[in-house]
């Protein structure tokens, strides 16, 4: 395992090296360089803030010679300061904002594998009938439908039709006033509408991918085997198939992370949920280029630890991967 | 096309034809065309006259969808919007399409160092979450709807490169293959005439299942503000006015959205039929 491990983290360094290189192209993509950008475009910008930006990247540099600069001060995760008036470390203004998008994005995946594994077995085993076809009906919908349109008919529903539910925000106005379960109740009542629509997003995908490599794997001997030895159906499939559909699913779990965190912008900016998406979105719109970039760079990063991660789940649940040597 | 080929693809389409949930696609993606190039002359109304006596108005027999919050007609906004949705559509993907199919024609072609090269790429560019990347490129430029096009295609080549890469791995085996190359054909030839024509199918349906995801990330961003700019309609930006208005003119939200929800459906369901009308053993 250490091995493995040693090997997997290896492979990170090229991929963590591309994933500044793009950032930097796309940092260059400005037409003129991003200082004259700023002249021309905003004003709000001062000159103050124009000269430490010249300086920051160096643009008086040849591009090899920023771009290893750059490097230098990401490797302290110094990206700089903020375009907006706050004029704060890009780095302060993420990292108090990743745990609120982070721990959304963790309860909405583990209540989307919550989820889509029983939703898959339940098609796969039941393959053909009106129930798996009911299923299919709602993958089929649920991998056309916008979420944000989703997002805009669940708050007309259950926040203007019904007010059962706020929809917006992360607290109550006055909330801080609460204590213990009851400010817990009203975060809960807060987040039920931005995890059901970050959850359902890639519910379907999962869910259809469960079914597939679920019927895969009925259709093995060994399944075969099990049910001639006279098993009962229950433990053919929770004992022998589940298990052995259940580690492709693990990979899904790195990738379904870009989508996720993808997806924050999304979710966050509609519920205004003080999350890193949003904070993306009012750069983006505000032409905040070293927010920007940092969360840019940081989303990559997230990325390839998610990845990381779901790799050892992998190697932990499938020893041909621990002591194969050569993945 | 040689006549084998011709005749494959005329089985295929036998096959597709027989298909109910394909064609009812298919003919969804039909009248969409329909509509968007035939506006002017479906509706009595210009998508972007205002009426001031005619604001908000509920659905009703002169104005089908009802009206927006400037007094234009919905209903024709969103057969202009379906303009919209098919250029992005056909245009991103097939940026996608040639990029993807450029690379994972020469990884798998040539293998070696510049296949680890360009695989490693892939990953790379797998790393970012395309909604992060495409937003950041875009506040690098302008909002406009060919900047959108470019951007969804440069960031959504990436599964074609995979799937033609593995198909060129295979086929690259063949005995054709290496009869071809006995005969003295030139690489480009018999990329070109033997591998290519062999590897289009699964790009055929990535491309159509990629029409798909590429309306929906555009009306994504015309919804956050930073893809097709108003005045010109779109389905994504017709549903930002619908959020604001969400407490009095629920139609403003609840058509445009349909609109993205039947012609995702149809696009994929076309995509599906055609994966399972050119190889029938993958059919479940």
């Amino acid at each position: 395992m250490p091995a493995y491990l040693l090997q997997r983290l290896v492979a990170l360094v090229p991929l963590l090296l591309g994933i500044t290189l793009i950032t930097f192209v796309v940092m260059h993509l400005a037409p003129g360089e991003p200082v004259e950008m700023q002249t021309a475009m905003n004003p709000k910008v001062s000159a103050q803030a124009r000269e430490r930006l010249r300086e920051f990247y160096g643009l008086d540099k040849p591009l090899h010679v920023q771009y290893l600069n750059w490097l230098g001060r990401l490797a302290k995760l110094d990206f700089g300061r903020s375009f907006a008036p706050d004029n704060r470390p890009v780095m302060d203004k993420i990292s108090e904002r990743i745990p609120v998008t982070l721990s959304l994005n963790v309860i909405a995946l583990v209540l989307e594998f919550g989820l889509a594994i029983p939703i898959g077995i339940l098609a796969a085993t039941r393959r053909d009938t009106l129930l798996d076809k009911g299923i299919t009906l709602f993958v089929f919908l649920g991998f056309a439908v916008p979420t944000f349109w989703l997002a805009l008919i669940l708050m007309y529903l259950f926040g203007v039709k019904l007010g059962w539910l706020p929809i917006s925000g992360l607290h109550s106005l006055g909330s801080d006033k609460l204590h213990g379960v009851a400010w817990f109740g009203d975060l809960a009542r807060h987040l039920i509408l931005p995890i059901s629509i970050a959850t359902f997003g890639s519910l379907a995908g999962l869910s259809r991918y469960m079914r597939s490599t679920m019927l895969e794997v009925i259709g093995q001997d060994y399944i075969t085997t099990a049910r001639a030895k006279g098993l009962t159906e229950r433990v053919v499939i929770y004992r022998h198939a589940l298990r052995n559909a259940l580690l492709p699913v693990i990979t899904l779990l790195g990738f379904s992370l870009p989508g996720l965190i993808g997806g924050s912008v999304i979710f966050e900016t509609i519920f205004a949920i003080p999350g890193m998406g949003q904070l993306f979105y009012m750069g983006v719109m505000s032409r905040d280029y070293p927010l920007v970039m940092g969360i840019l760079t940081i989303g990559a990063g997230l990325t390839l630890v998610g990845n990381l991660l779901a790799d050892l789940a992998y190697a932990v649940a499938d020893p041909r991967i621990r002591h194969g040597g050569n993945a | 096309m040689s006549f084998k080929t011709s005749y494959f693809y005329s089985i295929v389409l036998r096959r597709l034809r027989s298909n109910r949930f394909a064609m009812a696609g298919a003919l969804v993606v039909g009248i969409l065309f329909l509509f968007s190039f035939l506006a002017p002359y479906i509706t009595p109304y210009a998508p972007d006259t205002l009426d001031a006596y005619r604001v908000l108005m509920p659905p009703s027999a002169e104005h089908w969808f009802g009206t927006d919050e400037l007094g234009r007609d919905v209903f024709t906004r969103m057969m202009y919007g379906a303009r919209i949705s098919l250029k992005v559509g056909f245009v991103a993907v097939g940026i996608a399409v040639t990029i993807g199919t450029a690379i994972g024609l020469l990884a798998g072609y040539y293998g070696g160092f510049l296949d680890s090269l360009m695989m490693r790429g892939v990953d790379i560019m797998l790393c970012f979450p395309t909604f992060f990347l495409i937003l950041a490129v875009i506040a690098m430029l302008e909002p406009s709807i060919w900047y959108i096009m470019a951007i969804i295609g440069l960031t959504g080549w990436m599964g074609v490169a995979r799937l033609v890469r593995a198909e060129v791995l295979s086929l690259r085996e063949r005995d054709f293959v290496q009869a071809a190359r006995a005969l003295g054909a030139s690489d480009l030839r018999i990329i070109c005439g033997h591998i290519l024509p062999n590897a289009l199918s699964p790009v055929l349906v990535a491309a159509t299942l990629g029409v798909a995801g590429a309306i929906l990330t555009e009306s994504a961003l015309s919804f956050l503000g930073i893809g097709v700019q108003p005045p010109t309609a779109s389905w994504g930006n017709m549903l930002t006015s619908g959020k604001d208005y969400l407490e009095f003119a629920w139609w403003l939200s609840l058509f445009p959205g349909l609109a993205i929800l039947v012609t995702v459906v149809a696009y994929n369901l076309l995509g599906e039929g055609i994966r399972d009308a050119l190889d029938p053993r993958l059919n479940r």
